[in-house]
């Protein structure tokens, strides 16, 4: 069996994974990542995308509202690329209880939150779909924060200084040698090799699946699944992120996000043998967008182009209700001292806000067990793509002849990182998602460079599939390119695309009427009727005659 | 900031059938289409302006893609409503004077002669193309003697008097300024009909300075023509009639939907000439017709076909004894109003054109038919045969 030796084993392709990865390598510690799945496919990629400014958790939680505003200054910096600081507002409804304005204005003086009152006026001017029966408004520093490309510049950075990163890689076993943890033993399910990768400390950062990592390591730890749905909107129907300024509850944010809006969140205690299938109910849709209606009337006449749900990683560490009280605080378990199993760090808790002061605890620790003084520079180094302020204008002067669309879209997802993306050749630039203008160039750079092995990576590093058409034109294409670019056969393609459709399926289903019904409808009648998709070879079946 | 009147766009299933009608998409890869340019795009301009592609400077407006498309989106509205709200404002001569034609016209038509010499001379043409980038290979319109208001007044005017029944005549500047014949030849088949012609006061309907940006102009023009207009029209039953497919299209479809204004008092008693004698003819008020003995081959405009005029016209023309009627393969000429007669659309605009030209070659007819001023003037420049105009045979049929 292949062996892998290095200094550091991260278990999870999180932010807080990834993040840890970025730090490790900064500070020139050897690691390797294991990612079950695809970087933050889990949790980390189903959030409504909020750059927290804190002030939601202002008046609950106070520590993680002064941790949130912290690492949005640091994130506003490190991560330009990645985030958009639109500004947020938070909105009193005449059925909410007016007095929660005041005690939110107290709390974010207290946690040092810059939160000005402003007019309905002027909410209106800043936000001109907000409801204009609004009775009062606060303007916060929110903002939003993509996390497909937030947890990628990450794993490109560490990459490009030497760490090593398995994804579509399950942990089968954590070696041990006495009460020692040494290392971890792997199945990559695309090559379908096994292999051992050895090390002085194993970091758990897998999140709400962390509970099985350490039952894998003989510790027990008790996790508390809690569902969130969203829903996303066609395009974006607010420039800024609006709040509805009252206790939290279900379906009170709308955030602007790329191209789209995403209406959050709901919150329901699920089982812990739920989480690999998470469903959607009716009553969770009905929920969000009634209550996104009451922020943003427009709502109600925009489509609905997918659903989707994640699971916050929460620790039950006392007796729980419903999963909205409980702290989301930052849990950083040195299990040498919880159980007695040396060489084992478990992170959890916490949230994709606080992502890389969470890195940045848990390799402290890990250098502390290694014994090394290298400090955190994290809050320092810009990511890969964040190194200069973005100037679009620079830019697509330089790519005259590319459409200001395309150059423009590349710079907002890689950041500087364009120059090495776009070429003035035509085939470069040629389109291969119309909705996200996501070309060429760009799939062929994720798949070479970004971890990219399939059609739904491909999705979280370009968009591709992300817009109205949900796939409708650009998979047949991106799936065309693995084949062309070498990195999968002509069946692996096909195998890929069908995936894809599924995967895009599976978030539309939930919400099928409507124009979305219609694209979906044309949608199967292209991949179905015209290509005959259901008939096709894939890997692994017979030839048929 | 985003404007929810025209959320059009969020139809758009991305069936592309407006990229496959779109007659710029066919003949240049610098416009990538109908799709591409309006809905897809307009989402990133929404998110961010700056992401606004030059390419959108192709699209002629023709709303051939708005014809195709099986969702209702406004595809051409949300393009023309894009240039003109993201593109900086630049200010270029030749299109403020391509663009303001009744200010042209009433200057020209004073100079008619010694105008149309000039234009028509070789060094001039010259000039005009290197300095105002005016391609020199454009054929200009002539402009006529004095204006079609002052011959109806002296005229025309004191004879209508006589008839019980009569409509408001929008006759638009090419018929004021260009071409009287037009005019004249309504005036007599309306008579013919025993209705009489009323004109009021009007100024340019504002296709030109749709297509060329200027919309506070031509804001101003709809709100002056509007009500202009609704006072010719207290009466229910009373008509307003234009000769050009253009400048009905504009009055009714664009101002409502692409300038935002309301034009309700006037909309369902505003209609293009062919629709109006269709109606008549179907109420039985259809005078004996002389035979008119051409071969015609009748080219169908883009905004007569959006309006869903082409079958009162085609209707009317069949009524007529004599002529022989081939109807062409329905293609945009390519001139679209004044994109033709700017340098770097030229080419892209004979190419647009090209197929019909074929078309009319192959049919070898006596003239073409069709309803549009700048059409007329596409085919007249590109291929040997003289265009006329519907209500020109109708008049030699109902002539005494």
């Amino acid at each position: 069996m292949k062996r892998i030796e290095t200094d550091v084993i991260i278990i999870g392709g999180g932010a807080t994974g990834c993040g840890t990865l970025r730090d490790l390598a900064l500070r020139g510690i050897k690691a390797v990542l294991i990612e079950k799945n695809d970087i933050a496919s889990g949790t980390t990629g189903r959030n409504h995308g909020l750059l927290h400014s804190g002030a939601r958790y202002a008046v609950n939680d106070l520590e993680s509202a002064m941790e949130c505003i912290a690492e949005n200054r640091i994130l506003k910096k490190i991560a330009r690329h990645c985030i958009e600081d639109t500004g947020g507002l938070f909105v009193t409804l005449p059925e909410d209880d007016p007095g929660y304005h005041q005690k939110l204005v107290e709390h974010c003086r207290y946690a040092r939150i810059d939160c000005e009152e402003i007019s309905i006026g002027k909410a209106l001017r800043i936000e001109p779909n907000l409801n204009p029966a609004a009775l009062s408004a606060l303007r916060v520093p929110d903002g939003t924060i993509d996390p497909f490309r937030l947890v990628s510049s990450n794993v490109l950075d560490a990459q490009e200084r030497g760490a090593r990163i398995f994804t579509h890689t399950f942990v089968t076993a954590v070696i041990q040698e006495g009460s020692r943890v040494t290392g971890v033993r792997c199945h990559d399910t695309g090559t379908r090799e096994d292999f051992e990768v050895y090390g002085q400390v194993v970091i758990n950062a897998s999140g709400v699946w962390g509970q099985r990592i350490c039952a894998l390591a003989g510790v027990e730890l008790k996790m508390f699944p809690s569902k969130g749905a969203m829903v996303i909107i066609d395009y974006r129907i607010n420039n800024v992120v609006v709040n509805r300024c009252r206790v939290p509850s279900d379906g009170d944010i709308i955030v602007p996000g790329d191209t789209v809006s995403l209406i959050g969140t709901t919150s329901k205690k699920i089982d812990y043998s739920q989480i690999e299938e998470l469903s959607i109910d009716d009553s969770e849709i009905e929920v969000l967008l009634a209550d996104g209606e009451k922020l943003i009337p427009n709502i109600s006449r925009t489509r609905v182009l997918r659903a989707y749900s994640g699971v916050r990683p929460l620790i039950a560490v006392s007796g729980d209700v419903d999963g909205r009280e409980i702290s989301r605080g930052i849990v950083l378990i040195d299990h040498a001292a919880r159980d007695g199993v040396e060489g084992f760090i478990t992170i959890a808790g916490g949230k994709l806000m606080t992502y890389r002061l969470m890195a940045q605890m848990t390799t402290d620790l890990a250098c502390k067990k290694l014994d090394s003084s290298r400090k955190c520079s994290t809050h320092r180094e810009p990511l890969p793509g964040s190194e200069l302020k973005s100037m679009p204008g620079k830019h697509i002067k330089f790519f005259s002849g590319i459409p200001q669309s395309v150059v423009g879209s590349t710079l907002y997802r890689h950041g500087e990182r364009v120059r090495q993306i776009l070429s003035l050749s035509k085939r470069n630039y040629a389109l291969i998602c119309e909705c996200e203008m996501v070309c060429e160039g760009e799939v062929e750079y994720a798949i070479r460079h970004l971890n990219v092995k399939d059609l739904v990576d491909l999705r979280r590093r370009t968009r591709i599939g992300m817009g109205p058409c949900q796939g409708e034109l650009c998979s047949y294409r991106a799936a065309g390119l693995f084949a062309r670019l070498n990195v999968a056969t002509s069946a692996e393609s096909n195998g890929m695309l069908v995936d894809f459709l599924e995967e895009r399926w599976k978030g539309m289903k939930p919400i099928l009427w409507g124009d979305g019904l219609r694209e979906a409808e044309f949608t199967h009648w292209i991949y179905q009727g015209l290509f005959g998709l259901g008939d096709v070879n894939l890997p692994g079946e017979e030839e048929s005659l | 900031m985003i404007d929810l009147e025209n959320i059009s766009f969020d139809h758009c299933i991305k069936c592309t059938v407006c990229t496959i009608y779109c007659p710029v998409a066919r003949v240049t890869h610098h416009f990538p289409g109908p799709k591409q340019s309006g809905p897809d795009t307009e989402r990133l301009r929404i998110k961010n302006p700056e992401l606004l592609d030059d390419s959108l400077r192709y699209c002629t407006n023709c709303k051939r893609c708005e014809i195709a498309c099986p969702s209702n989106v406004k595809i051409a509205d949300i393009i023309q409503s894009s240039k003109w709200k993201y593109f900086k404002k630049k200010f270029r001569i030749r299109d403020y004077f391509l663009s303001h034609t009744d200010l042209m016209g009433s200057v020209a038509v004073n100079y008619a002669t010694l105008v149309n010499f000039f234009t028509g001379l070789p060094p001039v043409k010259f000039l005009l193309d290197a300095v105002f980038l005016i391609p020199s290979k454009r054929t200009f319109p002539k402009y006529a003697r004095g204006t079609f208001r002052k011959w109806f007044r002296k005229y025309a005017q004191k004879k209508q008097a006589a008839f019980g029944t009569r409509v408001t005549y929008f006759h638009g500047c090419f018929v004021n300024y260009n071409d009287h014949s037009l005019g004249k030849d309504l005036v007599t088949v309306l008579n013919a009909m025993n209705i009489g012609v009323d004109i009021t006061r009007e100024r340019c309907c504002g296709v030109p300075l749709i297509a060329n940006g200027y919309i506070g102009k031509a804001r101003k023009n709809a709100r002056y023509n509007i009500a202009s207009l609704q006072k010719a029209v207290v009466d229910p039953g009373s008509r307003i009639v234009t000769t050009s497919s253009s400048c009905a299209f504009a009055l009714k479809y664009e101002y409502a939907n692409l300038l935002e204004m309301d034009n309700s008092s006037i909309f369902n008693q505003l209609n293009y000439i062919t629709r109006f004698i269709y109606d008549q003819f179907q109420a039985g008020n259809a005078p004996p017709m002389k035979p008119v003995t051409i071969r015609a081959a009748y080219h169908s405009p883009c905004h007569l076909e959006r309006m869903g005029g082409v079958i009162h016209t085609i209707d009317v023309l069949r009524r007529v004894p004599g002529l022989e009627l081939q109807i062409l393969h329905s293609e945009c000429c390519g001139i679209a109003g004044t994109y033709g007669f700017k340098k770097e659309y030229y080419d892209v605009s004979q190419k647009v054109g090209g197929a019909l030209f074929k078309r009319i070659e192959r049919v070898r007819p006596d003239f073409v038919i069709t309803d549009c001023e700048t059409c007329k003037w596409q085919i007249e420049m590109s291929t040997p045969y003289k265009v006329l105009h519907p209500v020109n045979i109708l008049a030699r049929a109902f002539e005494r």
